[in-house]
């Protein structure tokens, strides 16, 4: 291969690609067969990072950049000027092996600008993931997007090579969407997530008589939603994302704050800051949601819809609800451990892993890790020293923000810095 | 009076010493690497040489009294090579053995607690090998990686490699400790190498190297530079995620 063109190909195309944050290469257990090459790793494997701190764990590329639709959002938006370029399949095949090989990467995340036609396009991703499999005896990690619009037959290909499938509904309001990409319609980003779900079932349902079924997409699908580009509120951001976990199943939902790439007047403009603290705290509520069995409208709801950004979700939620509170760390079930401000699930697991041998007091907190700084104020232990003080919401939350330090902080404190930051 | 133990540095020799601490009643002891063994001015020191079946029936008995994951975390622990990690271990040993009831992950108890995090530091180094470890194509075909870990983790990553990486010869080696493992698409065996002075495991020289290598190595910095996002740049993060001191092997962060 032609090392100059190449090169010229990846830096655009990967490029393009860097928007969608998923770089997930967990959760597919595919395993190396007949001595081939590669093994994918249950729990995944962050390769490096980049210098914003996001995990480089697959080759993410665009197949081509070439693009019929205008979407206001997109970098490779029809009408931007941009350079455009289009990988050859067997260049993207040459790539992830030669990666792979050297251990950069777990896999390949392959997307796409839809050029032609729906159909078109996705033939060609599919090509990619199907040489790899069945020509390469490559077992690494494959990530496909799903082109809106594909052919039924093709999904069903896509999900035999692929461990996971995503489309991304991009916007999440039906209003933004018809604002920013009027040629869409969210109609269209639904379809093939219902199609792949009914595969996923149905895969699973066959193998359980037929032991030598293929896997279907085995990592499940995600999609993506950009936050902050529209004016839509957290409400409408969690509760989207929360049809999108129930009604299709999926693995992952990704937010992504918006990153200004053009000067449409419809959108924030060039030099607009993203929203990495409003992303950050969607993210804890979508782990509070995933991990923690909090239902979403407890965490935001008509009269609360945004996060606080200056304390995490959990806290907020302890605050709105002192009456649950102190919670006994010796007795409490999974449920309300998991529920106390500073208490992650891996210190519940400890919590409960320690205490059948016996009963646990502060300096026992302590030593297992526990954040108490905050944590301290809802629990109660073996040890007659505890907060004693009927202290109002309002006083819980300054007393642990004086005591924290946050990299975020200087974003709510109003006082004067005598020396500068 | 405490007596000074002294063993082979080997896990098994560890283990060989816990079944001699049981068989002889041995109380108040130090046990030292042998290589390491500091000069004691009073008092006798004891060397004990390893012996595979007293450490299998150590071993073996820890299996029964508790579950694989503290075992492994004893295992781990040792790996870390910290001072006198050998003492909580014995102590941890102690006390699982000592109790009827399955205390192998009681975090109350000091050094078990001390084990779990140890181990825990042990996991995190092997986690980061098998994601920065970086192979070169060697003129010979082999895929060759440097590192130079922390902890003495290569036995723990042996078969991630193997599973992964089962068509290519490849060779891991550890700078810092000068042994390696080589997987010859058969199976995997430790070996030590010996290196001219002038070679340098952090530069990719064409004597050595495939000619292909430096370009796919170029393709991987592109790459790597291509997907950054400016508008969110975070060096504090990204540090915390790849320390620096790993920086000298990783490709990517190559000048």
């Amino acid at each position: 291969m032609s090392f100059d063109r190449i090169q010229e190909k990846l830096k655009i195309l990967a490029d393009a690609a860097k928007y969608d944050v998923s770089c997930s290469s967990s959760g597919s257990n595919r395993k190396n067969k007949n001595k081939g090459l590669g093994d994918a790793s249950k729990s995944g494997i962050c390769h490096t990072y980049t210098q914003d701190g996001r995990c480089v764990s697959l080759l993410k590329i665009l197949l081509t950049n070439h693009c019929i639709f205008d979407c206001a959002y997109c970098v490779t938006r029809s009408s931007n000027d941009i350079k455009r370029a289009a990988f050859k399949v067997q260049e993207v095949v040459d790539l992830t092996l030669n990666f792979y090989r050297r251990n950069y990467i777990e896999g390949l995340f392959l997307s796409s600008g839809i050029f032609k036609n729906a159909d078109y396009t996705m033939e060609r991703l599919v090509a990619v993931a199907k040489k790899l499999r069945l020509e390469e005896n490559f077992n690494g990690y494959i990530h496909l997007k799903s082109i809106p619009g594909a052919s039924d037959e093709l999904m069903r290909e896509a999900g035999l090579y692929a461990d996971r499938l995503s489309v991304n509904i991009e916007i999440p309001t039906k209003q933004g969407l018809k604002l920013l990409a009027p040629d869409k319609n969210q109609a269209d980003f639904l379809k093939p997530m219902q199609k792949v779900k009914n595969e996923i079932i149905q895969y699973q349902s066959e193998r359980k008589i037929i032991k030598s079924t293929p896997k279907y997409a085995p990592a499940g699908q995600s999609t993506q939603m950009i936050v902050g580009a529209t004016g839509e509120n957290d409400l409408q951001i969690m509760k989207t994302s929360n049809f999108l976990y129930k009604k299709y199943g999926m693995k992952r939902v990704y937010y992504s704050g918006y990153i200004p790439i053009s000067h449409d007047h419809r959108l924030p403009q060039i030099g607009t800051p993203v929203p990495v603290m409003r992303e950050n705290r969607l993210y804890q509520t979508d782990w509070l949601y995933r991990f923690y069995g909090f239902d979403i409208d407890e965490i935001v709801n008509e009269q609360h819809q945004f996060l606080d950004l200056d304390i995490d979700p959990k806290l907020s939620w302890a605050l709105r609800n002192l009456h649950e509170f102190p919670v006994d760390v010796n007795k409490a079930d999974k449920r309300m451990l998991a529920r106390i401000p500073g208490v992650g699930m891996t210190s519940v697991a400890k919590i409960l892993q320690a205490r059948k041998h016996r009963n646990l007091n502060w300096e026992h907190l302590k030593k297992l890790g526990i954040a108490l700084n905050r944590a301290q104020y809802f629990m109660t232990c073996a040890s007659s020293k505890f907060e004693r003080k009927d202290l109002t919401a309002h006083q819980i939350k300054g007393l642990i923000q004086q005591q924290s330090t946050s990299k975020y902080r200087s974003n709510f404190n109003n006082q004067l810095s005598l020396f500068g930051a | 009076m405490i007596q000074t133990v002294t063993y082979d540095a080997t896990f098994d020799g560890l283990l060989t010493v816990v079944f001699t601490v049981y068989e002889l009643k041995l109380k108040d002891i130090v046990i030292q690497k042998q290589h390491q063994q500091q000069q004691v001015l009073f008092g006798e020191v004891l060397y004990v040489m390893s012996d595979k079946d007293k450490a299998d029936r150590v071993w073996k008995k820890l299996k029964e009294k508790t579950k694989n994951k503290a075992t492994y975390k004893l295992y781990a622990a040792f790996l870390s090579e910290t001072q006198g990690v050998e003492n909580i271990i014995l102590q941890a040993v102690q006390y699982i053995l000592a109790s009827k009831e399955n205390v192998g992950l009681d975090y109350g108890h000091p050094a078990v607690l001390k084990i779990s995090k140890l181990a825990k530091s042990v996991g995190r180094e092997k986690h980061r090998m098998e994601a920065f470890v970086r192979f070169k194509l060697t003129k010979d075909g082999v895929y060759f990686a440097v590192v130079s870990p922390d902890f003495d983790v290569l036995s723990l990553i042996s078969n991630h490699f193997k599973n992964r990486y089962a068509d290519q010869q490849w060779i891991i080696y550890d700078w810092k400790r000068n042994y390696g493992l080589f997987y010859d698409l058969h199976k995997v065996e430790v070996i030590h190498l010996e290196f001219n002075s002038n070679f340098d495991p952090t530069q990719t020289s064409d004597e050595i190297f495939a000619p292909i290598e430096l370009e796919f190595q170029q393709l991987w910095k592109d790459y790597f530079k291509s997907t950054n996002i400016e508008s969110r740049k975070n060096t504090k993060l990204h540090i915390q995620h790849v320390p620096k001191r790993y920086w000298k092997y990783l490709s990517e962060k190559q000048p």
